[in-house]
């Protein structure tokens, strides 16, 4: 199970223009300026209405996703499906498109496309067709990929994802892409162009492996859009297992630039022609070019049951129950957020953050076990310090120095008050450094604690406002915001050891101040 | 079998002399010829090479043959795309039974390079109808 190529979700994009909505028909004279009909934030914008009158045309991005399903053997052939292997060691017979084989379906890749159809609430087209598209290229040895044109396994679902509308990463607005259809695919092999020697180098480990071809409606605007419904796809297929879903984050990146560059992308491969001198459009999708689709010979339809239709007397491994995959779906990334977010008290952003670093959530979930200090709080600490310490050092949380053990450790600390906030982030640089040593152990190390006598912090106060002449008359005045300066100045004294909180109260009484409750942190 | 899916293919492309089935049994009239228009698209498309007359006197035969099916009634009856619709599509276990036989594989390979095959760079276009030898080009 262990198919991590870097091309394992790819996708096409196809970017048209269609009508703007809402805005009614044709009109009559310009139109104002504000009833511009602007579909979302996409750095193109909407292209003015021109004297038709008409309404503005408002890009739109279809998405077709290639992902890699995560199996032990081919999709219609028992050779390995692994990452990085020798050229040409996991290709059999059948892969290589030599005469006299013939195609074998793999259980494992249907349950994949079941499952994923199911999670994305797809009707499961219980007879599916398998078909030959027909295109010549090296790496396709057969001449044909075979594939499911006519009738797929699973259309009509929906994708709801959700996106932040704002770069404060406050307000996050939900939407929703429908998909077309599932299909199961072969994979091609691989070619290396050697340009030097003018020749082609192929492998074809890669060729005949199990993809599902997921088709999104044109429902979204923009790359943002496209983006994050990609991404919300990918942890869904992360967490069915059905896919690993690994896709470089440079070529998200690469086709959101082109689209937003204002350019529509052709999906086409492009070859190059020395008599003109120039690149020609080769397979061209969206022109010329026909795949003479027809019914892929060697087999025969595709068969789902459920509980109702199930055979009475077939042998078990031959038949696939959707409604038995159905029910051991696992909690799909949205349910896992509405469960945090419930569970625990925190934002739905805080959810998002969570999901979207593999081992977070659980991590999150293991100190809060460990520790009384209040769910709400601690994800803070996981949020703000944790993560962002392991993404200054590309750390993944597996990778972490601190486990989730020592952290809920020194949140006791400082949920029992016995250091206080800024010595707990003195200690966590510390335990960064993954020397072995325990909270406790740095706290005493470095003298951390906080002053538990009253009396000496009481004379400490005493002393600075003494010495503060000028600081203590603009309090006594109204200037209550100078108090933060007397508190500073004790923090300083102590060594960062008194309880700011503490600190602030004592002087108030002392100076017989009275200030407004600042909720604490 | 590969005139016969050129033939189907080419049926399914060009506009239809007449009616489409079902409606009787007689014999269909001598079909137009086909197209240079098709002749070439299908030369670009499934790298054929017609050569001559006869190849494409061939491919006319071939269209021939399966319009014979026009003479059967098919009204009412839903279009069969396999043989084997009746059957069962065995499901394989997921398990690794192949590979490993990277010699074997490139033993039949004209040009290989440290274990890979070796191929022309990219496509190659088929020049145009004016610019390449075909007798095509005369008809």
């Amino acid at each position: 199970m262990a198919a991590m190529a870097a091309r394992a979700c790819g996708g096409a994009w196809r970017r048209g223009w269609q009508r703007g909505r809402g805005v009614p028909g044709p009109a009559l004279g310009p139109f104002p300026r504000g009833q511009r009909a602007v579909a979302c934030n996409a750095r193109g914008g909407a292209v003015p209405a021109g004297k038709s009158g008409l309404a503005p045309w408002v890009p739109v991005v279809g998405l077709e996703i290639h992902a890699q399903i995560s199996s032990n053997s081919k999709l219609f052939s028992g050779s390995q499906v692994q990452f990085a292997a020798p050229p040409n060691s996991l290709v059999s017979f059948f892969d290589a498109s030599l005469p006299g084989t013939l195609p074998v379906l793999n259980r494992r890749c249907v349950e994949a496309a079941v499952m994923t159809g199911l999670a994305l609430k797809c009707s499961i087209n219980k007879k599916s067709l398998f078909d030959r598209k027909h295109y010549f290229y090296a790496d396709l040895p057969a001449g044909y990929q075979i594939t499911q044109q006519r009738v797929p396994i699973a259309v009509n679902g929906s994708l709801s994802y959700s996106l932040c509308i704002d770069s404060k990463m406050s307000q996050m607005v939900t939407k929703t892409v429908r998909i077309k259809q599932i299909q199961l695919e072969q994979d091609s092999g691989k070619s290396l162009h050697d340009d030097t020697r003018s020749q082609t180098l192929v492998d074809l480990n890669r060729a005949g492996v199990g993809l599902m071809e997921v088709v999104m409606e044109p429902d979204m605007c923009c790359g943002e859009e496209a983006a994050a419904a990609v991404r919300e796809l990918q942890l869904i297929l992360q967490t069915l297992g059905s896919s690993q879903a690994v896709m470089a984050d440079y070529e998200i990146q690469r086709q959101i630039e082109e689209l937003e560059n204002g350019g529509t992308i052709l999906n086409e491969t492009r070859a190059f022609d020395s008599k003109l001198g120039c690149t020609v459009p080769m397979r061209d999708k969206e022109g010329k070019q026909d795949y003479r689709f027809m019914p892929e010979p060697n087999l025969p339809p595709l068969i789902l049951y459920d509980a109702k239709s199930l055979p009475a007397n077939m042998n078990h491994q031959q038949v696939i129950n959707i409604d038995w995959i159905h029910e051991r779906l696992p909690d799909l990334p949205s349910v896992k957020r509405e469960k945090l977010v419930e569970q625990y008290g925190i934002l739905p952003e805080h959810s998002f953050a969570l999901l979207n670093e593999d081992g977070l959530a659980e991590f999150y979930e293991n100190v809060v076990k460990q520790t009384r200090m209040k769910p709400k709080r601690v994800i803070g600490w996981v949020l703000n310090n944790l993560l962002s310490y392991l993404k200054q050092h590309s750390l993944t949380v597996k990778e972490s120095p601190v486990s989730s053990f020592l952290l809920a450790d020194l949140l006791n600390l400082l949920e029992k008050k016995e250091i206080s906030s800024t010595a707990a982030k003195q200690v966590l640089v510390e335990l960064w450094k993954g020397e072995g040593k325990t909270p406790l152990e740095i706290v005493k190390e470095q003298k951390l604690q906080l002053l538990q006598d009253q009396k000496e912090l009481e004379q400490i106060c005493q002393a600075v406002i003494d010495r503060q002449e000028n600081e203590v008359m603009a309090i006594k005045a109204g200037n209550l915001k100078v108090l933060n300066k007397l508190i500073g100045l004790v923090q300083r004294e102590t060594q960062g050891r008194s309880n700011p909180v503490l600190v602030k109260q004592l002087l108030e009484k002392k100076l017989e101040v009275a200030t407004r409750e600042k909720p604490h942190k | 079998m590969r005139a016969l899916a050129l033939a189907r293919w080419v049926r399914a492309w060009r506009v239809p002399v007449r009616g489409h089935s079902g409606h009787g049994a007689h014999r269909p009239p001598p079909q137009q010829k086909v197209s240079v228009e098709v002749l070439d698209h299908l030369e670009h498309l499934a790298l054929v090479d017609f050569r001559d007359s006869e190849g494409v006197e061939r491919l006319q035969k071939a269209i021939e043959f399966a319009d014979q099916l026009h003479e059967v009634n098919t009204d009412g009856v839903e279009p069969m795309d396999s043989v084997l619709e009746d059957r069962c599509l065995y499901l394989r276990e997921d398990e690794v039974t192949e590979g490993n036989c990277t010699k074997e594989l490139l033993q039949n390979a004209r040009e290989k390079v440290e274990e890979y095959f070796v191929a022309p760079p990219g496509n190659i276009p088929l020049p145009k109808l004016e610019e390449r030898d075909t007798f095509l080009q005369g008809s």
